[in-house]
C-alpha cells in the first residue's frame, strides 16, 4: 500500500494523485536535504550497527559464563538503558553545552581544553554524540536473544571440541559458539540493521528538530517531516520505500557475511 | 580447598584465570558505565525540591526524601478517574497482550521452523520484509483497519495488534530452527501428534526464547503500545498516558513525575529479573544418543 501510494501526490484530505515517478526524481534530484539524511544515516548505520552488534555478541557471551543468579543482575544492568523508557535524556545534561555539563566541566577541569565545547548544537560533533548515546542505548533485542540462545547451546559440542584439539576460548567461540548460533545471530542482525537505519528519536530528543545545518539529519527524520508535519504522504511513502531499499540490501549483505561465520 | 577450587574448574574447559579476571574487571566497568540511568532516576525521585533544579545538576542524592512520594499520590487522590483504574488498564493490557503474543507467535512458528508446508519461505521473508518498513508511513493503513473492525476506542486496539507483532514470530522461529529433527521424528514415531510434540517437546526446548519474548513483549506494552492513538476515553488510558498529564503540570511538577517514572519502571524490572533468572540450559540434543 505505501509503495502504491509512494507514486501518487497524496496529502490525506483528496484522493491521491497519480504522478508517476516524480517523487522519486524530486527526491533525488531537487531534494538537497534528503542527500544529507542518506549520507548521515549510512554512515550512522555503518559505525553503530556493526559496533553495537559485536558489542552485543561478546557481552552476552561474557555474561553466559557467570552463576545464574549473578547473570540476571548484570543482565538488568546492560539492558537497563533500554528498560528505562526516556533515561538517555541525561545525556542531554551530560553534553550539555555550558561549562556545566559534565563532560565540558570534566574537561576544563583537566585541561583538554579551555572553553566550552558545543557538544550538541555544532555540527562538528553533533553526529558522533549520537552515536555515542545509540551504542550506549543499543544493547537491547539483539544482546537478550543471543543470551537466550546462548542458553539453549549445546554443551557437549564444546567438550567435543576440546577433545577434537581446540585450545582457547576464542577458538571456541569462532569454531564451535557461532556457527551453532547461526539463527540467532541472524535474528540479532536483522534486529540491528532496522535499528540503526531508523534512528530519529534520539536525534530529536537531543538535538532538537530539525538539527542545526540538519547535520543530524536522518531519512526517518525526513519522513517523519513529510509524512507528519507537511502531510505530504506520498512523497513520505516513497522516503520510506528508499528506506526499506536500503535497509533490504543490507540485509542481504549481512546475511552472506553470516554465511561465512566460523568456516 | 584447593582441591575443591581444581574441580570446579575443571568443569568448564579452555578458560584460564587471569583472562577471566580481565574479562570480570572489564564487565564491571562497563556495568557501571550502562548502570548511571538507573542511579540517577532512583536519585530523582528521592531529591528534595531545591536540589532538583541544583545547578550543575549531581547524580547522587545529597538530602533524601519521600516528598515526591507523597505528592504524587495527592494529585491522584484528585483525579477524575482514580489511580487504580490507570494501573488495571496497563495490568491488563501488558498481561493479556504479552500472553497472547507469546502463544500465538510460538504456534505460528512452530510450523514456519519445522514442517512442510508450501510457501512457507515466502510467507516468512514477508513477516522478516514487515520488521523492515517504517511504523510511521503504515500507521494511517493500521488506523483504517482498526475501524473498520470496530475496535476504535477499546482495549483490543492494542491488544489485538500485539498478538500479531512480527518480532515474536521471527524470534521464536529462528530458535525452534536449532531443534534436531531427530527429536521430532521420534516423538512422532512413539504416536505423539502434533499438538502434543508441540506443548511437550518444542516449547520446553525454546523456554529460553520465550522467556525473552515476553520481555519484550511485556516492555513495549507497559508504556501502552499504540493507545495512544487508538485509545480516547479517559477511564480506559494506560498509566504512561495518566503520568504524561501530571508532566503537563508544569515544572512544579517535576519531583512526582520523577517518581512516577521510577514506579512505571518498577514492574518490567521485575518481569525482567523473574525471566532472567528462569532461563537456564535447556539441552536442546538432551536425549539423543547417536
Amino acid at each position: 500500500m505505501a509503495f502504491v501510494l509512494s507514486f501518487t501526490y497524496y496529502n490525506i484530505l483528496e484522493p491521491p494523485k497519480w504522478i508517476g515517478w516524480d517523487n522519486y526524481a524530486n527526491l533525488f534530484i531537487k531534494d538537497e536535504i534528503f542527500l544529507i539524511a542518506v549520507k548521515n544515516t549510512i554512515l550512522f548505520a555503518v559505525i553503530t550497527g556493526p559496533l553495537s552488534y559485536i558489542a552485543c555478541f561478546l557481552l552476552a557471551w561474557l555474561i553466559n559464563e557467570l552463576s545464574p543468579k549473578v547473570r540476571a543482575v548484570v543482565t538488568l544492568l546492560f539492558y537497563a538503558p533500554s528498560l528505562s523508557g526516556n533515561a538517555y535524556l541525561i545525556w542531554k545534561i551530560a553534553f550539555s553545552g555550558d561549562s556545566f555539563g559534565y563532560i565540558n566541566a570534566f574537561l576544563l577541569k583537566w585541561g583538554f581544553i579551555l572553553k566550552p565545547v558545543q557538544w550538541l548544537t555544532d555540527p562538528k560533533y553533533m553526529l558522533a554524540v549520537l552515536m555515542l548515546v545509540q551504542l550506549w542505548l543499543s544493547l537491547g533485542t539483539a544482546f537478550l536473544a543471543f543470551i537466550a540462545g546462548l542458553q539453549s547451546m549445546d554443551r557437549t559440542l564444546i567438550e567435543a571440541g576440546a577433545i577434537d584439539g581446540i585450545k582457547n576460548r576464542w577458538q571456541e567461540l569462532w569454531f564451535i559458539t557461532l556457527p551453532s548460533m547461526r539463527p540467532q545471530l541472524m535474528f540479532g542482525a536483522v534486529m540491528q540493521i532496522t535499528g540503526s537505519f531508523a534512528v530519529a528519536d534520539i536525534a530529536t530528543q537531543l538535538v532538537g528538530f530539525p538539527s542545526p545545518q540538519y547535520a543530524a539529519h536522518t531519512i526517518v527524520n525526513h519522513l517523519i517531516d513529510y509524512g507528519t508535519l507537511r502531510f505530504e504522504m506520498g512523497y513520505a511513502c516513497a522516503i520510506a520505500t528508499v528506506l526499506f531499499i536500503i535497509m533490504l540490501g543490507a540485509n542481504q549483505l549481512v546475511q552472506k557475511l553470516l554465511k561465512k561465520v566460523g568456516d | 580447598m584447593k582441591l575443591a577450587i581444581q574441580l570446579r574448574r575443571q568443569k568448564k574447559v579452555n578458560r584460564s584465570l587471569p583472562a577471566d579476571m580481565i574479562l570480570i574487571i572489564i564487565l564491571a566497568g562497563l556495568g557501571t558505565f550502562m548502570a548511571i540511568p538507573f542511579v540517577y532516576m532512583i536519585g530523582m525521585a528521592l531529591k528534595p525540591l531545591d536540589e532538583m533544579f541544583l545547578f550543575p545538576p549531581t547524580i547522587l542524592v545529597r538530602n533524601p526524601t519521600l516528598n515526591n512520594f507523597f505528592d504524587l499520590f495527592n494529585i491522584f487522590a484528585n483525579s477524575w478517574v482514580p489511580i487504580s483504574r490507570y494501573m488495571f488498564n496497563t495490568f491488563f493490557i501488558a498481561f493479556l497482550g504479552t500472553g497472547g503474543h507469546v502463544i500465538l507467535a510460538s504456534m505460528a512458528a512452530y510450523p514456519l521452523a519445522k514442517l512442510d508446508i508450501k510457501g512457507k519461505k515466502v510467507l516468512f521473508t514477508m513477516v522478516v520484509l514487515s520488521l523492515m518498513f517504517s511504523p510511521i508511513v503504515t500507521s494511517i493503513p493500521n488506523y483504517l483497519t482498526i475501524t473498520w473492525l470496530g475496535m476504535l476506542n477499546t482495549y483490543w486496539s492494542v491488544i489485538i495488534p500485539a498478538f500479531a507483532s512480527s518480532l515474536g514470530l521471527f524470534l521464536m522461529k529462528q530458535f525452534m530452527e536449532q531443534i534436531p529433527d531427530a527429536i521430532i521424528e521420534s516423538a512422532k514415531i512413539d504416536g505423539a501428534s502434533e499438538y502434543r510434540i508441540f506443548w511437550n517437546i518444542v516449547m520446553p526446548t525454546v523456554k529460553p526464547a520465550w522467556l525473552t519474548l515476553i520481555i519484550f513483549s511485556f516492555n513495549g506494552l507497559w508504556g501502552g503500545g499504540m493507545s495512544g492513538t487508538f485509545i480516547y476515553s479517559e477511564q480506559l488510558k494506560p498509566m504512561g498516558a495518566a503520568f504524561a498529564t501530571i508532566l503537563a503540570g508544569g515544572i512544579a511538577r517535576t519531583g512526582a513525575m520523577s517518581v512516577a517514572a521510577l514506579i512505571m519502571m518498577i514492574v518490567p524490572i521485575g518481569v525482567f529479573i523473574f525471566s532472567q533468572s528462569n532461563v537456564i540450559e535447556t539441552m536442546s540434543t538432551s536425549g539423543m544418543k547417536d
